[in-house]
C-alpha cells in the first residue's frame, strides 16, 4: 500500500493524545497530590494533538466538505465508528478539563467515560486496518495490541515530558511507566513483524486469473501510463529503502527512547528527547505499517507492457 | 431475486480492447460527468476507466498461451467494499444486484478501494470520488433505447462475443447455462466475496474422430462383411 502521509499523522498524534490521558486519569485515580492545572494544561495538549490528527485526516479525503457523512454507517464500518469515537473522546477530554477547571467532583466519573472512549478509539482505529481481510498483513489482533501499545508508550513518553514542566516530582514515576510501556509494545509491534515475515499470501496469480499453471507472466496491464491501481496499492520505494526503514523505526521509536527514558530518570531535560524522537520513529514505523502490506490487487499490476 | 452480471468467455477474447473504448466512450458522456484523462496526449497519460484488457501469458516458450483477461467490478454477492463504506455511499442494489457509488455522498476516502481484492474501483481524481463499472444501469433499463441495445456498452462492442449478459440467478438465462455448461468460474474464491461475474475458461478445440466415423458401414460395394477386392486401376492403352 502506498503509504499516506495524512493517515500516518492521524493514527501516530491520537495515538499519543490517548495514551497522554489514559496516564493523566490513572494519575488522578492514585490520588497523586498535584493542582488542577496540571490536568487542565495536559488535557489542551491531548486536544490540541488529537485535534491537529483531525486536521490532518481531512487530507486524507477528496471531499473534505462532505466529511460529516461519514458517520453515517456505524452498524457496519469501523472507519464511520472511528469518525464517531474521536470527537466523542475529544469531547470527553474537554469535559475532563472543565471538571477540573470548576473544581468539580465528577472528574473521576467523566474520566472514566472518557477512558472508555479513548479505549473505544483504540479498537476502531486498530479494527480500521484489522477489519480488511485481503490484506493478510494487517487482519490480524496483532494490529488493535500494536495500536493500543503504541499509542500508550508514546503517551506516557509524553507524560513525563510533559511533567518536567508541570510536576517534576511525577517524572521519574512517568518515565518507568514509559519504558514498561515502549518495551511492551517493542515486543508487540515484533510480534507483528514475524508474523508478517511467515505470511503465506492466499490469494495467487492462479486464483487471480483462475488458471492453474505454475508459470503465469503478466504482458501487459491494459494500459501504459499508469492508473489509480498502480498509484495506490505500491509503495514505490526500493527494496534497499525498505530494508533500511525497519531498523531504522525499531531503532528510533523502541530502543532510543528506552535508553532515554531510562538516563532521563536522573537527567529530566532528555525526557523531551525522548518523546521527539519516539515521535519521528513512530512516523516511520506507521509508514512501513502501510508499505508492508502487500494488496491482492497488485497481482493484476506488475508489468506495464 | 435478480443478480446481474457478466460472464467473460476467455476462449475467444482476442484483447481487442473495444470494450475497454466504448466502456469509457458511454460512461464519460453520461449525466455523471466525465471520466477524467489527465495528460491524455503527453508523457504519463492516465484516466479513469471502469474496464481493462490485461494480457498474461501462460506455461514456458515454446508451450505458452497468450490470454486476454478483461477486468471490471464482479458486482459480487458478498461485496467487501460496501459494508467498510463510512457513509452508505458505496451500495449494492437489492433488486439487481448491481453494485455503485452515489457520487455525491462519496467523500473520497478511498477505503473502498482497500477492501476490495480485485483493484476495479477507481479514484477519479477530477471529481474526486471513487468511481467503477456500473453495469450500464443507465442503458439496461434505459426505454430510449431500442430494447436490443439495453446491454451494458462492453457486451455491445465486444467483436467476439466474449462478454454475455444476464441474471446469474435465473438458471434459464444464457449467462446461467454459460457457467453451467462450460465450467464458469469466480476470481479469488478464497476472499469469500462471491462474484456476480464468471469467467468461462480457455479450452483446446478438438474434433476427435473415431475409425467407425470414416469406415462406412453402408458401403454398397460391401456385401455380407466382405471386402470389396478392389478393381485393378483402369488404364489406356496408348501403343496400339
Amino acid at each position: 500500500m502506498r503509504p499516506a502521509f495524512s493517515v500516518i499523522f492521524l493514527t501516530t498524534l491520537i495515538g499519543a493524545a490517548q495514551g497522554l490521558f489514559l496516564v493523566l486519569y490513572a494519575t488522578e485515580l492514585a490520588h497523586a497530590e498535584v493542582a488542577a492545572s496540571f490536568y487542565i494544561i495536559g488535557s489542551a495538549v491531548i486536544l490540541l494533538l488529537s485535534g491537529l490528527g483531525l486536521l490532518a485526516s481531512f487530507f486524507h479525503l477528496g471531499h473534505p466538505e462532505r466529511a460529516w457523512r461519514a458517520a453515517a454507517m456505524w452498524r457496519t464500518s469501523w472507519l464511520s465508528r472511528e469518525v464517531i469515537a474521536l470527537p466523542a473522546f475529544m469531547a470527553g477530554v474537554f469535559g475532563y478539563a472543565c471538571a477540573h477547571w470548576n473544581g468539580s467532583a465528577a472528574t473521576a466519573a467523566i474520566g472514566g467515560v472518557t477512558t472508555v472512549l479513548a479505549i473505544t478509539l483504540f479498537v476502531c482505529t486498530g479494527m480500521v486496518y484489522a477489519a480488511i481481510k485481503v490484506l493478510k498483513e494487517w487482519a490480524s489482533p496483532l494490529t488493535i495490541v500494536n495500536f493500543m501499545l503504541i499509542g500508550c508508550a508514546s503517551g506516557a513518553t509524553l507524560a513525563s515530558a510533559y511533567a518536567v514542566f508541570t510536576a517534576p516530582e511525577l517524572t521519574a514515576i512517568y518515565a518507568r511507566a514509559a519504558m514498561a510501556l515502549t518495551f511492551a509494545a517493542l515486543v508487540g509491534r515484533s510480534a507483528a513483524l514475524l508474523r508478517n515475515a511467515r505470511l503465506k499470501p492466499a490469494t495467487t496469480m492462479q486464483s487471480a486469473i483462475g488458471v492453474r499453471h505454475p508459470r503465469i507472466v503478466q504482458r501487459s496491464q491494459g494500459a501504459m501510463g499508469g492508473s489509480f491501481n498502480t498509484r495506490e496499492f505500491f509503495h514505490g520505494k526500493s527494496e534497499a529503502f525498505i530494508r533500511s526503514i525497519k531498523p531504522a523505526f525499531l531503532v528510533l521509536a523502541f530502543f532510543a527512547p528506552l535508553l532515554l527514558l531510562f538516563i532521563g530518570i536522573s537527567t529530566p531535560t532528555l525526557l523531551l528527547i525522548a518523546f521527539l524522537l519516539q515521535y519521528i520513529g513512530l512516523l516511520a514505523e506507521r509508514w512501513f505499517f502501510f508499505a508492508e502490506a502487500n494488496h491482492p490487487q497488485n497481482l493484476y499490476y506488475q508489468t506495464i507492457g | 431475486m435478480t443478480q446481474l452480471a457478466l460472464v467473460i468467455d476467455l476462449n475467444v477474447c482476442v484483447g481487442c480492447h473495444s470494450c475497454v473504448t466504448n466502456c469509457k466512450q458511454w460512461n464519460t458522456s453520461g449525466a455523471a460527468g466525465p471520466l477524467v484523462d489527465e495528460n491524455p496526449y503527453d508523457k504519463d497519460p492516465t484516466g479513469t476507466f471502469f474496464n481493462r484488457v490485461q494480457t498474461f501469458e501462460v506455461g514456458s516458450y515454446p508451450q505458452t498461451e497468450t490470454m486476454h483477461f478483461p477486468k471490471s467490478c464482479l458486482h459480487c454477492e458478498d461485496p467487501p467494499c460496501v459494508p467498510v463504506c463510512p457513509t452508505g455511499a458505496s451500495y449494492k442494489r437489492k433488486e439487481d444486484g448491481i453494485v455503485l457509488v452515489d457520487y455525491d455522498k462519496c467523500i473520497g476516502c478511498k477505503y473502498c478501494s482497500w477492501a476490495c481484492p480485485y483493484g476495479v474501483r477507481e479514484f477519479d481524481e477530477e471529481r474526486k470520488v471513487m468511481t467503477k463499472c456500473t453495469l450500464c444501469v443507465d442503458r439496461i433499463y434505459n426505454e430510449k433505447l431500442p430494447e436490443a441495445e439495453r446491454k451494458p456498452s462492453c457486451v455491445i462492442a465486444c467483436p467476439t462475443g466474449a462478454r454475455i449478459f444476464g441474471d446469474v440467478h435465473d438458471p434459464e438465462s444464457t449467462a446461467s447455462k454459460a457457467i453451467s455448461e462450460r465450467g464458469g468460474y469466480p476470481l479469488m474464491p478464497e476472499c469469500g466475496t462471491r462474484p456476480a461475474n464468471h469467467y468461462l475458461p480457455r479450452h483446446k478445440t478438438s474434433m476427435p474422430i473415431r475409425s467407425e466415423q470414416l469406415y462406412r458401414s453402408d458401403n454398397p460395394l460391401k456385401v455380407d462383411s466382405i471386402e470389396p477386392i478392389p478393381m485393378p486401376p483402369a488404364h489406356e492403352d496408348f501403343t496400339t
